[in-house]
């Protein structure tokens, strides 16, 4: 129900222009998941601590969390729905989405969708990074289950695919 | 060998159809009340029932943890359930296969020995017949009693189990789909419950106005008793509200948690049940170096990424879930099953409660909650739905009744509960703290002729159910509450014990006491964290018997060695040893050091041995771990090294960085600044190895790294700093304190 104070917000999300007429303090994960549907990103905290909810906002990785929507007025969202259109058209994985898989790196998955996020922003600028520029790129992403290192692999493994295949980095 | 006697989950679901049933397709359900948290059980179990069966795993949808359809097997804890629900559903499949066998061979005139079954289809002398399970599936009927009498297909022919099956939920899951939290049916009614801070804790006053300016939209504030919760159309105004009712809640009476509770002094000050277990002969003569040393364990919290979430419907409208409940998700393969549920379980009659949780178990909730909200058992349907990590008694349950007893309130409407992050904290049932001193008497060889290890803790368990009371926190906050158990006992040793849990060190020792003293009553919701007592005693046993071999000049390794004839233990301390390259080359005291655990987890679980590299200065860094295990027969290899490397590191986290703080009467841990856990550039390179034997039976991976992982890191900085710290956490102020000591 629309009320007064609402305002209207157009930006793109995973390519497709979006017009909402909503409160304008109202989070960024908020309208993904309610608004748009996109439920992949994810409420861990709503304290910018956790990571769950990362996005990609004009390419980098940013909490949704507690970000009000009308600050991203004409800016471009990408979430883990979106990831795969970003590797290349065809839609599809993203090859860190295919890496996970292929490494198995998950557990509970609660964690995974913020992680992709910040590691597929990494490989964009910088398809073969070390152990220790991935620790960092991740480094505000908590994981419980403990598969960080498995999670590292698969962005090497990740990055090691897109450069063979010549995907546009 | 694997026995094949019937295992207590087919005496509890005895019929063959409790567990397995051929569908259109070319499918096949395979039903369990084990469930999904995290540790890949489904996975697992999908490839035991494809081994014996004979079919593709990809042809297997699981039923898992639903009160109306799936067997009852209790709680999905202590790592064992491919022990318990494997060995059912491997019986029962192979009792299927070989009814579905016979009856073929009927069919065909032919004995049963002339028919093999590749992927479900029935072949003669490796050729094509016409039949295969689906095509008789109407003529074998299996609502009849496992027997268990069929031949499990043997060890060495396995063709899946033992293989590295992917995760069957992943690939949901790396897309941003497949969780209880993405439940948004139309028409939801979103809610936050004010959860009080402490027990008994009486509200006194609440300034909704203030709520409702804050909240932003239009919201509904229910209050009955003590129990406040907020309701809203729009999630994020609920959210909102939720946060300005925290600020706006006073709170009076009750029992405040004191300041001091973290500290191993309050615990010993409380009052305690003590019990005492001899086993061996008490030493004839006295004399004799003794050693002591006393080891603690702070409270501490699970601290799952998702906050705990619930849906609950009264008279539940399956109508409701078509657009959200599409074929979309009815094809994650066993993860969300909504569109065959509903075919299951019809529009229920009025007055029936449908409730959508995560617990650990589903059909302890169902009697609980139908218990606390006056209902029929048979009126309260249980799903479980697949969340966040879960570590231990957590609060999927509190979840469940929130959104139940909202339902009740608000008939004919979806409620969905979120746990705040703050409540996961505040609210949440916690890691009980132990005191654990332990005591040895050398004799003439330097070995223990005497010890003792004497452990103060409060309850490790107040699951719904558990000491005969419903164990919901709003319930106690809702008017009448029924009254608390007037003592709480711990889990008895014969079930693995609570606080006990690995307290009798697996070493031969002539003479072993355990003083285990049950700190009853706290106030405090103490409950089980993932290992319960193993965690804490471990790391104390693993600790003393590195401070032992020191007392007698010799090497950590060698000592354990000297002491351990059960040769599956042995085998697990020589492999980390080598791998670490054991003793190293840095000299004690100058910043860095190795340091090893072991334990069999359960004394009757997995074996584990741990070693870990540290660097020291003013905190801890974990430089690399390494560990060995004996797990048996895996099922899933892959699956075993993700949970092991998960507990080692989820165990670092414990032993480096957590503890609970409590003050103004709660616990002030609020958010993940005032919890730090392990992040990402702390994590340290782990190499692992499984060196069980697969004749062997399988054995629970799930916690069996744990207690190994603190006392190596323990032992590691011991060794590095050249002074010992037996207070967990390892922190930045605890090793300032040891260098100023
Ligand atoms: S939910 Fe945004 S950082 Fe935790
Ligand atoms: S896989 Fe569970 S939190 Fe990361």
């Amino acid at each position: 129900m629309p009320s007064s104070a609402d305002t209207e917000v157009v930006l793109t999300v995973n390519g497709a222009r979006v017009r909402l007429v909503t409160d304008p303090t109202r989070p960024l994960l908020s309208v993904l998941r309610e608004e748009l549907g996109l439920v992949g990103s994810r409420f861990g905290c709503g304290l910018e601590q956790c990571g769950a909810c990362m996005v990609l906002i004009d390419g980098e990785p940013e909490f949704s969390c507690a970000r009000e929507v009308a600050t991203l007025a004409g800016r471009e969202v990408v979430t883990i729905e979106g990831l795969g259109g970003l590797a290349g058209p065809g839609g599809g994985l993203h090859p860190l989405q295919q890496a996970l898989l292929d490494e198995q790196a998950g557990q509970c998955g609660y964690c995974l969708s913020g992680l992709m996020i910040s590691g597929a922003a990494l490989l964009s600028r910088n398809p073969r990074p070390s152990r220790q520029e991935i620790l960092a790129a991740l480094d505000r992403h908590l994981c419980r289950c403990g598969v960080h290192n498995r999670v590292v692999r698969a962005v090497q493994r990740a990055g090691a695919a897109m450069a063979g295949a010549g995907t546009p980095a | 060998m694997i026995p094949n006697a019937l295992p207590q989950s087919l005496v509890d679901n005895p019929l063959l159809s409790d567990w397995v049933g051929f569908e259109q397709g070319g499918r096949v359900r395979v039903s369990t009340g084990k469930v999904e948290i995290g540790q890949g059980i489904l996975t697992a179990l999908v490839q035991i029932a494809a081994e014996e069966l004979e079919v593709a795993p990809g042809r297997i949808r699981t039923v898992s943890g639903e009160t109306s359809a799936g067997p009852n097997e209790g709680v999905t804890a202590g790592s064992t359930s491919v022990a318990m629900s494997g060995a059912a559903i491997r019986l029962a499949c192979a009792e299927v296969r070989a009814l579905f066998l016979a009856r073929g061979a009927e069919r065909l005139g032919v004995p049963a020995e002339a028919l093999s079954i590749a992927d479900g289809r029935f072949q003669r002398d490796g050729r094509e017949t016409d039949h295969d399970y689906w095509s008789l599936a109407r003529e074998v009927d299996l609502a009849r009693p496992a027997t268990g009498n069929a031949p499990t297909r043997p060890a060495t022919q396995y063709r899946v189990v033992g293989q590295s099956l992917p995760r069957i939920d992943l690939p949901a899951k790396i897309e941003g789909r497949g969780f209880i939290h993405d439940m948004l049916p139309p028409g939801v009614l979103h809610a936050r419950v004010l959860h009080r801070p402490w027990r008994d804790a009486r509200l006194v006053a609440l300034d909704e106005a203030a709520v409702r300016r804050a909240a932003g939209g239009a919201i509904d504030i229910l209050r009955e008793g003590d129990f406040v919760a907020v309701t809203a159309e729009q999630e994020f105004v609920a959210f909102r509200a939720a946060q300005a009712m925290r600020e706006k809640a006073a709170w009076d009476g009750g029992t405040p948690i004191p300041p001091d509770a973290n500290d191993p002094a309050w615990l010993e000050a409380q009052p305690a049940r003590t019990r005492v277990v001899d086993t061996g002969t008490p030493p004839q003569t006295s004399g004799g170096t003794v050693v002591e040393a006393t080891y603690w364990r702070p409270f501490q919290t699970y601290g799952s990424i998702g906050p705990s979430c619930a849906l609950a419907c009264l008279e539940h409208d399956p109508e409701k879930w078509g657009p959200v409940f599409g074929k979309d998700h009815a094809q994650n393969n066993g993860l969300e099953r909504d569109d065959d549920s509903r075919k299951r379980h019809p529009a229920p009659a009025d007055g029936q409660l449908t409730v959508w949780s995560h617990t650990q178990n589903p059909y302890a909730l169902r009697d609980q909650l139908a218990r606390c909200l006056g209902l029929d058992a048979a009126g309260v349907t249980v799903l479980h739905r697949q969340a966040a990590g879960c570590y231990g008694h957590n609060t999927a349950d509190d979840a469940a009744f929130d959104a139940a007893f909202l339902a009740t309130r608000t008939p004919g409407r979806t409620v969905r509960v979120l746990f705040t992050r703050e409540d996961e904290f505040l609210a949440a049932p916690l890691g009980p703290a132990m005191l654990v001193k332990m005591r040895a008497v050398l004799g003439a060889d330097r070995r223990p002729v005497d010890w003792t290890i004497d452990l103060s803790s409060p309850v490790h368990s107040n699951r719904p159910g558990v000491h005969g009371h419903h164990g919901f926190r709003s319930r106690e906050a809702l008017p009448n509450p029924p009254p608390q158990p007037a003592e709480r006992n711990d889990r008895p040793d014969a079930v693995g014990g609570g606080a006990s849990r690995n307290a009798q060190a697996l070493y031969d020792l002539p003479f072993h006491r355990m003083i285990h003293r049950t700190v009853d009553p706290v106030p405090l919701r103490t409950s089980s964290l993932r290992g319960l007592g193993a965690f804490a005693n471990i790391f104390a046993i693993e600790s003393f018997m590195d401070e032992l071999a020191d007392t007698a000049g010799e090497d950590a390794v060698a000592y354990r060695l000297s002491l351990l004839s059960d040769p599956r233990g042995r085998a697990v301390i020589e492999a980390a040893a080598e791998m670490c390259g054991w003793p190293g080359t840095a000299p004690p005291g100058e910043g860095r050091g190795l340091g090893i655990g072991f334990a069999r987890y359960k004394n009757r679980a997995a074996y584990m041995a741990v070693a870990a590299e540290v660097e020291v200065d003013e905190e801890v860094r974990l430089l690399r771990v390494w560990g060995a295990a004996d797990c048996g027969l895996t099922i899933t290899p892959d699956g075993a090294l993700n949970q092991l490397e998960g507990g080692i590191v989820q165990a670092a986290s414990w032993t480096l960085c957590e503890e609970l703080r409590f003050a103004d009467g709660r616990v002030a841990t609020a958010t993940w600044e005032d919890y730090p856990i392990l992040r990402f550039t702390k994590i340290p390179e782990i190499s692992l190895r499984l060196i069980g034997d697969p004749r062997d039976p399988p054995l629970g991976v799930g916690e069996a790294s744990m207690g190994p992982t603190a006392a190596a890191i323990g032992n590691a900085v011991a060794r590095a700093l050249g002074t010992r710290i037996r207070n967990l956490p390892l922190s930045r102020e605890r090793i300032m304190a040891a260098l100023l000591a």
